[in-house]
C-alpha cells in the first residue's frame, strides 16, 4: 500500500509541480524569475508582473472575449442540444433513427477536415474576424444532442401525457417540465462547451486576425512571442490569470465534469 | 398521444441546420474542393487529382505526416500505459479522502489550455535556465538542448502532450475498472491468485473493452495535435516538429493553396477511419466481452 501511495504521490507532483512552479514564478520579482535553483514558496510575493500584463496586453478585453464566446457558446450549446435531445427522445417523426445516426457521425469527422469551407462560409456571411465567427459554428453539437437525449430517454413518457391532460401545450410540457428535470444532463453539456471554448486555440486562431477579436489563449501566445524570452513572470502571470475560470470550473463543477467526459462512451 | 407532425422538426431546427451548415456542407465542400485548384483570389480550377498528387510529393508534407504518426505511436503507447498503471493503483483500499486527492490531481491538467500549458512547458524546457535541465543536472545528466534539436523538441512535444492529456485515458481505465465485480477477484483469491496474476489474469482480459475504447480515441486525438507544436516549436527546428494539422493550416492560411489544404484534410480523414477500422477489426480477437 505504501509503495502504492508513493508511486501515485510522485505522479500527482509531476502533474500540479509545473503549475505550482508557474505560479510561484508569476509571483517573482521579473528579474529573479530565472533563478535555480526555483523557489517554489515565494516568500516575498510581487504582483508587479500581474501589473504588468495588464499594461501590455488588452487583458479586460481579452477576458470579455474569451467569456462572451465561451457563455454563448456554452448556452446556445445547453439550448440546441436541449431541444433535439428531447425530440430525438420523446417525440416521434419519420427518419429519427437516420437522422441520429448522421449527427452521431458528425462527431468523428476532425474540426481540420471542414476547417477550409467553415472559413470561407464566414466569409461569406461577412462575420470573419468578429466574434460570431467564434461563436455560431460552435452551437451545434452532435455530443451534447446525444448527451441529452440519453437524459430525455430516462424520463417517463406519461409525464408528456398527463401535461397534455392539464392543457399544456407541447412548448410548455418541454419548457416546464422535461428541461427542468434534465438539468443534470444540461450541466454537462453546459460545463463541457466551458471548459472546450475557455482553452480552445485551433479555431480563433484561424477565424480572427485583428487583436481585439483575440481570445484569451491566443493573446497569450501573441504577448509571449512579443517578449521573446525576456520577462517571462509577466507571460506566466497571464498564463495564471487565464486558467483562474477553468481552476474554479474543476473545483466545482469536478464530479460534472468527469461525468461529462466519459459518458457516453461506454465501458 | 397525438402530436403534430412539424413539431419534432422545430425541436431539431437548430441542430439540424446548425449542423447541415456547419458540419455536412462542409465535408461535401471539402472534398469538392480537394479536386479544384482555389487561392480564394481567381476562380477556382478543376484539376483532378493533381492535389492530392502534388501534395504526396511535398516533402514537408511526407515528413510532417511521418512525424504525426510516430508521434501517434509513441505518445498514444505512454499515454495508456501510464493511466492504465495509475488507475490500477487508485484503488478503493486507499482512504476515501486520499483517493480522491489522487484522482484530482491525475486528471487536473485536462483542463488546463493546451496553449497556456505550451507557454509554460516552453520554459521548463529551457536549456539554459529551465527547470527541466537543473533537475537533471541534480543527477549528473548534462544538460538537454530540449527545444533546440529535433531529436529534443519531438521528445519535449510528445511529453508535453501525454502529462496534459493522459487524465483522460485515466478517467476512462478508473470507470471500467468500477465495472469489474469484486467477486470475480474475491474468487480468484480463494483459488490463490496473487496481486500480480490477478492483474495479468482478470484484471486486464476485463478491462480490454476499455481499453479498446480509450485506444480509439487516444489516436483520433493524436492524429490532430496542433497547439503543442504550435506554440512549443513552430514545427521546428526544420521540419522536425511539424504535424499534419499544422502543414494542412499552413497549406491554407498561409500559403493560400485552399484546394491542396482540403486534399490534405481529406487525406487526415481516410488515415483516421483507416485506422479506426482497423482497431475495431483487431479488437474481434483480442477484446474479452463479458
Amino acid at each position: 500500500m505504501t509503495g502504492r501511495i508513493v508511486i501515485l504521490a510522485i505522479a500527482a507532483v509531476f502533474t500540479i509541480g509545473p503549475v505550482l512552479w508557474t505560479l510561484s514564478t508569476s509571483l517573482r520579482l521579473p528579474s529573479e524569475s530565472f533563478n535555480l535553483p526555483p523557489s517554489f514558496i515565494p516568500w516575498n510575493p510581487d504582483f508587479t508582473s500581474y501589473a504588468q500584463v495588464f499594461k501590455q496586453l488588452n487583458m479586460g478585453l481579452l477576458v470579455l472575449n474569451s467569456a462572451l464566446v465561451t457563455g454563448l457558446v456554452a448556452l446556445g450549446q445547453m439550448a440546441s442540444a436541449a431541444l433535439a435531445g428531447y425530440a430525438f427522445a420523446q417525440l416521434e417523426f419519420k427518419g429519427k433513427s437516420a437522422l441520429f445516426s448522421v449527427i452521431l457521425a458528425t462527431m468523428m469527422v476532425p474540426l481540420q477536415v471542414t476547417i477550409v469551407p467553415v472559413f470561407l462560409l464566414i466569409r461569406g456571411m461577412g462575420i470573419s474576424d468578429t466574434l460570431l465567427a467564434l461563436i455560431i459554428p460552435a452551437i451545434p453539437t452532435a455530443f451534447g444532442t446525444f448527451l441529452m437525449r440519453q437524459y430525455f430517454l430516462g424520463l417517463p413518457p406519461d409525464l408528456a401525457e398527463a401535461a397534455a391532460i392539464d392543457g399544456a401545450t407541447p412548448w410548455r410540457t418541454f419548457r416546464s417540465v422535461y428541461a427542468p428535470l434534465a438539468m443534470p444532463g444540461l450541466a454537462i453539456v453546459g460545463i463541457l462547451a466551458f471548459n472546450y471554448h475557455w482553452n480552445e486555440f485551433f479555431r480563433p486562431l484561424i477565424m480572427t486576425i485583428s487583436e481585439q477579436n483575440f481570445t484569451l489563449p491566443l493573446g497569450l501566445v501573441s504577448l509571449q512571442g512579443n517578449m521573446g524570452t525576456g520577462s517571462i513572470s509577466v507571460v506566466l502571470a497571464g498564463v495564471i490569470l487565464s486558467m483562474i475560470p477553468a481552476f474554479v470550473v474543476f473545483i466545482f463543477g469536478q464530479r460534472t465534469l468527469r461525468a461529462g467526459l466519459t459518458s457516453g462512451i461506454g465501458k | 398521444m397525438k402530436q403534430q407532425r412539424w413539431l419534432p422538426w422545430v425541436f431539431l431546427a437548430p441542430t439540424i441546420a446548425g449542423m447541415g451548415i456547419f458540419t455536412l456542407i462542409p465535408i461535401v465542400a471539402s472534398i469538392v474542393l480537394a479536386f479544384f485548384h482555389w487561392d480564394i483570389i481567381s476562380a477556382p480550377e478543376f484539376v483532378g487529382f493533381a492535389n492530392f498528387a502534388e501534395v504526396a510529393q511535398s516533402p514537408t508534407v511526407q515528413v510532417s505526416f511521418l512525424n504525426t504518426i510516430l508521434f501517434v505511436v509513441v505518445a498514444v503507447a505512454l499515454q495508456l500505459g501510464i493511466a492504465l498503471g495509475l488507475a490500477v493503483l487508485v484503488t478503493e483500499k486507499l482512504p476515501n479522502w486520499l483517493r480522491s486527492f489522487f484522482r484530482s490531481a491525475l486528471f487536473f491538467p485536462l483542463v488546463l489550455s493546451a496553449a497556456s500549458v505550451s507557454i509554460f512547458m516552453k520554459y521548463l524546457f529551457n536549456e539554459k535556465f529551465g527547470v527541466v535541465n537543473w533537475l537533471l543536472s541534480l543527477l549528473n545528466i548534462p544538460s538537454v538542448p530540449w527545444l533546440t534539436s529535433p531529436t529534443g523538441s519531438a521528445a519535449v512535444i510528445v511529453l508535453v502532450y501525454v502529462w496534459q492529456n493522459f487524465g483522460f485515458s485515466f478517467l476512462l481505465f478508473l470507470g471500467g475498472l468500477a465495472s469489474i465485480p469484486t467477486e470475480t477477484y474475491e474468487a480468484a483469491s480463494l483459488d490463490g491468485a496473487t496481486g500480480w496474476r490477478k492483474l495479468v489474469q482478470i484484471t486486464l482480459p476485463l478491462l480490454s473493452p476499455t481499453t479498446l475504447v480509450a485506444s480509439v480515441m487516444a489516436i483520433i486525438s493524436a492524429l490532430q495535435v496542433f497547439d503543442q507544436p504550435y506554440v512549443l516549436t513552430g514545427g521546428g527546428p526544420g521540419d522536425s516538429t511539424r504535424t499534419a494539422v499544422m502543414v494542412i493550416f499552413e497549406t491554407a492560411f498561409q500559403r493560400l493553396e485552399f484546394g491542396q489544404a482540403s486534399a490534405l484534410g481529406v487525406i487526415l480523414t481516410i488515415i483516421i477511419m483507416l485506422i479506426t477500422a482497423a482497431q475495431f477489426r483487431l479488437s474481434k480477437r483480442f477484446v474479452f466481452y463479458q
